[in-house]
Formats: C-alpha cells, structure tokens, sequence
C-alpha cells in the first residue's frame, strides 16, 4: 500500500469528514437537549473538547514547529479574561435582550470568542518575535517566565491602577454560561480543519523543516523567523478560543486556574498522545480530562493513579501513544476499497493532499 | 503528472554531455568573490579568497583538510558573516544579507554532513525547496481556495520531474531518512534544484558513494549543468570526480588560494602537490 494512492477524489474527502463530524454533532446534541446525557456529564465533555483545543494547539507549536513554549496557560487566560469581559459587558447592556430576544448572548459568544483568540495572538505576536530567537530551554524558561506574568498582571492588576477589570484574586464571576456543547465542538472541528490544512500546505511544511532541520530550512529559502512567528501566534489564537470557552463553561475566572500547572498538564497531553500526532492529542486530551473525573471514586488515590499512567507510558512508548501518526479515515476506506477491488487499482490519480 | 509511471521522465532533451561548453568565465560571471576572508577570533580561517564563476561552468574547489573549503561555503551562503571582501552575485554585493536573502537571490547548496527533514516524505523534502516557488498565502491554504490546488499540483508536478533527474520518482513517499546514504545525498541536490538557484554548491556530493555511484553522479552533475544551465561549484576529495568535471578547480590550503586553473594545470602544480604530499626531502 502506498501512500500516494488516493481511491476517493479529494473534494469528496473533505465532504465525507463533514458530514461525519455533522452527524456526530447532531447525535450528540440532541442526546444532551433530549436529557439523555445529564448536565454534569455534558459539563464534562465541553471540558473534553476545549482540552482537544488546548492540546490540539500546543501540537502546533511542539510537535510540528519543534519548541518548547511553557506558557500555553497565559494565552489561554488572555483568551478567557478577554472574551469573558466581552460576555460580561454585553450581558450589562440592557438594551440587547429587548432587541435580540432572550438568547442574545448567544450571539456574541463566537466574536467574543475570536477576541479572545486574538488577544492571545496578539501578545504571542509581540513576544514570539524575540523570544523565538532563542532554542529549547532558553524559549521554554521564557516562555514560562511569561506565563506566570500574565496570572501576576491579571491578579495585581487592579490594585495598582486602581480601576475594577479582572477583580484580582477574587477573579471575575457570573460570566455568561453559553458554551454549550454544539459551540465547543463547532470550535474544536474548527481548530483541526484549520491546523490541519494549514499543515498540509507550503506553510506547514515550512513550520515541520523548521522542527526536522533548521539551518537545512533556511537553506531553501525559508524564512525560518517569520514560520516560527506564525506556528506560535496560530498556537496562541487558538489556546484563546479555548480559555474563552472554558470562561463560559465554569462562568468564575480566577487567576490561579492558569498557573504553570496548567500549562504543565497540556504539555503532558501532547507529549502522551506524541508530538507531532493530532490524533494524539486528540485522544490523550480527552482521556486525561476524563480520567480524573471517572476515577472520582478513589477519591485521594485519583492523582497516584494518574501519574502512574504517564509514567508507564513513558517508559513503554517514549514517542507517546500515536507516535507521529496521524489518522485518516479517508485512507482507511482508500485501503479498504482497495481491497475489495482486489489490488487492481495500483497507480491512481493522486492530489497534493493526504 | 496524471499516471505515476515505472520509467523516469526525461526533463528536456539532453545536450550530449561530451561538449563541454566554451568557459564564459570573462563575460559575465555569476559570483565574483573578491579579498574574501573571515577571522575566528585570533584564527584567520579564510584569508584573501578571490573567484570568479561563469554562468555555465562547474568549478571545484579543493584542498586538504581543514582547508576551509567548507567555510569558502558558509560564507557563500551567509552562514558566517565576512570579515572582509566582498561576494558580488550576479552583479549585485550580498553584503548584510541572510542565508534566506542569498537562497532567494539564487545559491542554493547542500551539507557535508547530510541535512534532510528525515522524518518527512522525500516529495516533502523537494516541495520544500519549491517553498518560494509557490506563491499561494495561508489563507488560501486553510480555505482550500483554487490557488492552492493549482499551486500544489504543478509544485507536485515539478517536485517528481526534478525527482526523475536522479532516477528517484519511485521513492517520492518513503521516509526520507530511510533512504540509503547515496540516495540522500541525491535528494539533496534535488531539494537544492527546487529553489531554482542560479549557481549551486555541492560540499562532498561523492563523500560515501561507491566508484559506480560516483561516474552516475558526475553523470548527473553535468547533465543538471546543461539542462538548467547553472553554475556548480563543489567541493571533493574524490579527484577522479573533480579532474573529470570541473573546467575550472581552485586549491586552498590553510584558508588560503595556492593554485588555480584547469585540471591539467592542477595536477602538474608543484604546490598542490607538496600541500597534499608533502615537500620532497632535500636530495631524495
């Protein structure tokens, strides 16, 4: 089986995928209005999908650009503090509910959702430019460095100009709860179609010969500052999205929630899912955010559990699970055509996508 | 390319390799190095370098080890910054400018010490070199927009076609660190043809390949020089290689030019001989 085999032509992949993910939201959806699924378990699966997010984002920037950046909970509190102020402001306006009916916050939730996400683009923007200049450790202890500033400016903030923004350590409270689980699932089909075609283009193969070989990359012509800029501005936008719906998930921000730990717990969910693997980080998030959840019961045993698993996983798969893997369901129905036909279909037409 | 075929594609049709053309050094070169020199803090590792390269003509570039050939190399390609003199591409002074700058303007090269992106697909390794080639922004590449189709499919076009030079199409999706050693040292040159460069520089284009491999790669070398008529400037140890292709071969020793000329003239050079031999004892 070669790779270059493409069965299904390509616009129709990209149409299989959609009314796949169509159908697994519409499914989804209507078990969780019709009552099948409680609130606290839906609570728990938007949880799932905004760490699909955040681990799907942080990929970007470690497993395809090959960086460390340790501040993945500082974008996503620059997302989160700014959509929620958003939400929180137009929830003030008393004028909008007359206008727009009831369900009026809910219109503003996906562009408050984008603000937050270029907020944290923004600010990677500004530091990205020197901070990507340095390599692996020295990036990772910036990159840190980072993060924590932006809890001590969201904590202190406050207190030293004396206006009432983020409210300090008491943090921002009655937040608009409007993620549901059709908003956050929207954003993470959202979040892999984007990195995903954006990998598979002159771009992302530009970010991946960064991470393969630098000095090879520039060689070619590729401007390796500008490539490590967008990897980790696209990376940060999208840990925004994540922290704005996590602000509507919980509806009480506080700065603590994005410490280093945070930061620390996605990074595991990249590392244990393989860097560089979507599905990885797909499942690996999913699981990690479910797991202390079902394991619930064991009550103070619950962490002993958890790091024991990312410690047998690091000793019998250090790549992680998937490895660099990346999955396609259209290749698997390449392969299973394939076989159905016999093997006959040997050089077919191919496209410039996987 | 619609059908993957069996057989490689010839790109154009072949000048005879036999003819080579008339040196056309005086004309107009592409790279004019002049009092080329680099220090390393008290270690003046090039010193004084002066070359000219034709548009068509395949230079080599020679010495002992530690010679500082491949530092003649990185300072071509702005790696390292020169201390002094300047490199005069195509007419125009490279002073201050990147590696990026220089790829642009057109020298491409490959490493000593093989550096692909291993864990990508050979076409990947190619379709990166044609990076600037395609002119396609990123949101027409998340949107999927027709720009990035057309783009992508003439890029994967161009990609196999510079991959048939080097008999290579079969292995367009196998890992590129899989392939064997000489093979990688081919998709290099392939990846550097991709940025469509004007004068290629090739650091050990023979280092571990085997006497066959070597005639097909001198082969190769000047049937890229007549089909994408380019400058190539190597460097090799292997003179079988340098004495059967280049037309012009410079000697460096100690960071240092000591002989230049043609491979006859090189070869009966009294100094090139000693840097590589040794002086002859007194009365030996």
């Amino acid at each position: 089986m070669k790779r270059n085999q493409m069965l299904i032509p390509m616009p129709l992949r990209y149409l299989i995928n959609a009314v796949l993910f169509a159908a697994f939201l519409w499914i989804m959806n209507s078990l969780i209005t019709g009552g099948a699924i409680s609130r606290y378990h839906s609570g728990i699966i938007s949880s799932i999908g905004i760490s699909i997010i955040l681990a799907v984002s942080l990929n970007m920037a470690t497993g395809y650009l090959g960086q460390l950046p340790l501040g993945h909970a500082g974008f996503m509190a620059l997302g989160a503090y700014t959509s929620a102020l958003i939400m929180k402001s137009a929830a003030a306006a008393k004028g909008l509910e007359s206008a727009l009916g009831a369900s009026y916050a809910a219109y503003f939730f996906p562009a408050a959702l984008v603000a937050g996400g270029l907020a944290a683009a923004l600010f990677a923007l500004l530091i990205g430019m020197p901070a990507l200049r340095l390599r692996g450790d020295y990036l990772a202890i910036l990159t840190l460095g980072f993060g924590e500033i932006i809890r001590v400016v969201l904590l202190n903030i406050d207190n030293v100009l004396g206006f009432k923004l983020t409210n300090g350590a008491a943090g921002l409270q009655k937040i608009p709860t409007t993620t549901t689980f059709l908003f956050t699932f929207i954003f993470v089909g959202i979040t892999c179609f984007v990195i995903h075609t954006m990998m598979k283009s002159r771009h992302g193969r530009a970010i991946l010969s960064i991470r393969e070989n630098e000095i090879a990359a520039e060689s070619c012509g590729i401007s390796t500052t500008y490539y490590k800029t967008l990897g980790f501005v696209v990376s940060a936008f999208f840990a925004g999205i994540a922290g704005g719906l996590y602000a509507g998930n919980v509806g009480i921000l506080n700065p603590s929630s994005f410490g280093f730990m945070k930061s620390i717990e996605i990074l595991v969910m990249v590392v244990l899912g393989g860097m560089g693997s979507m599905l990885g980080s797909v499942l690996s998030a999913s699981v990690l955010t479910a797991l202390p959840e079902l394991l619930r019961s064991f009550a103070e045993n619950r962490m002993v559990v958890y790091s024991l698993v990312l410690v047998i996983v690091m000793i019998f798969k250090p790549t992680g699970l998937m490895g660099t893997y990346d999955f396609s369901l259209n290749g698997l129905l390449d392969k299973l055509i394939l076989k159905l036909k016999g093997g006959n279909a040997r050089f077919q037409k191919g496209g410039p996508d996987e | 390319m619609s059908q993957f075929q069996r057989t490689p594609v010839k790109l154009v049709p072949v000048p005879s390799t036999n003819i080579i053309p008339e040196r056309d050094i005086d004309k107009t070169p592409i790279l004019e190095v002049s009092h080329l020199g680099i220090d390393f803090g008290g270690l003046t590792a090039v010193d004084d370098f002066n070359m000219a390269i034709g548009r068509t003509e395949i230079a080599g570039l020679i010495g002992p080890n530690g010679a500082g050939k491949t530092t003649v190399f990185n300072l071509l390609t702005k790696v390292y910054q020169p201390t002094r003199g300047t490199i005069m591409l195509d007419g125009r002074d490279t002073a201050g400018m990147s590696t990026i700058q220089v790829n642009k303007l057109g020298i491409a090269r490959t490493f000593q010490n093989i550096r692909l992106f291993k864990n990508l697909p050979v076409l990947d390794n190619v379709l990166i070199g044609l990076h600037n080639e395609m002119g396609y922004h990123s949101p027409a590449a998340v949107l999927r927009l027709p720009a990035y189709w057309r783009a992508e499919r003439i890029a994967k076009e161009r990609a196999l076609e510079l991959l048939s030079i080097f008999d290579m199409r079969d292995t367009a999706y196998a890992r590129a660190g899989s392939l064997p050693y000489g093979a990688q040292r081919r998709l290099e040159i392939v990846r550097a043809l991709g940025t469509n460069p004007a004068l290629l520089l090739l650091d050990e284009p023979a280092a571990g390949m085997n006497p066959s491999e070597t005639t097909e790669l001198m082969e190769n070398i000047q049937k890229i020089r007549d089909t994408f008529k380019i400058a190539i400037m190597l460097i090799e140890h292997d003179m079988s290689l340098v004495m059967g292709i280049c037309e012009g071969i410079c000697v460096l020793n100690y960071g240092r030019i000591i002989a230049k000329g043609s491979p006859e003239d090189i070869q009966s050079n009294p100094q090139v001989i000693e840097a590589y031999l040794g002086k002859r004892k007194e009365g030996a």
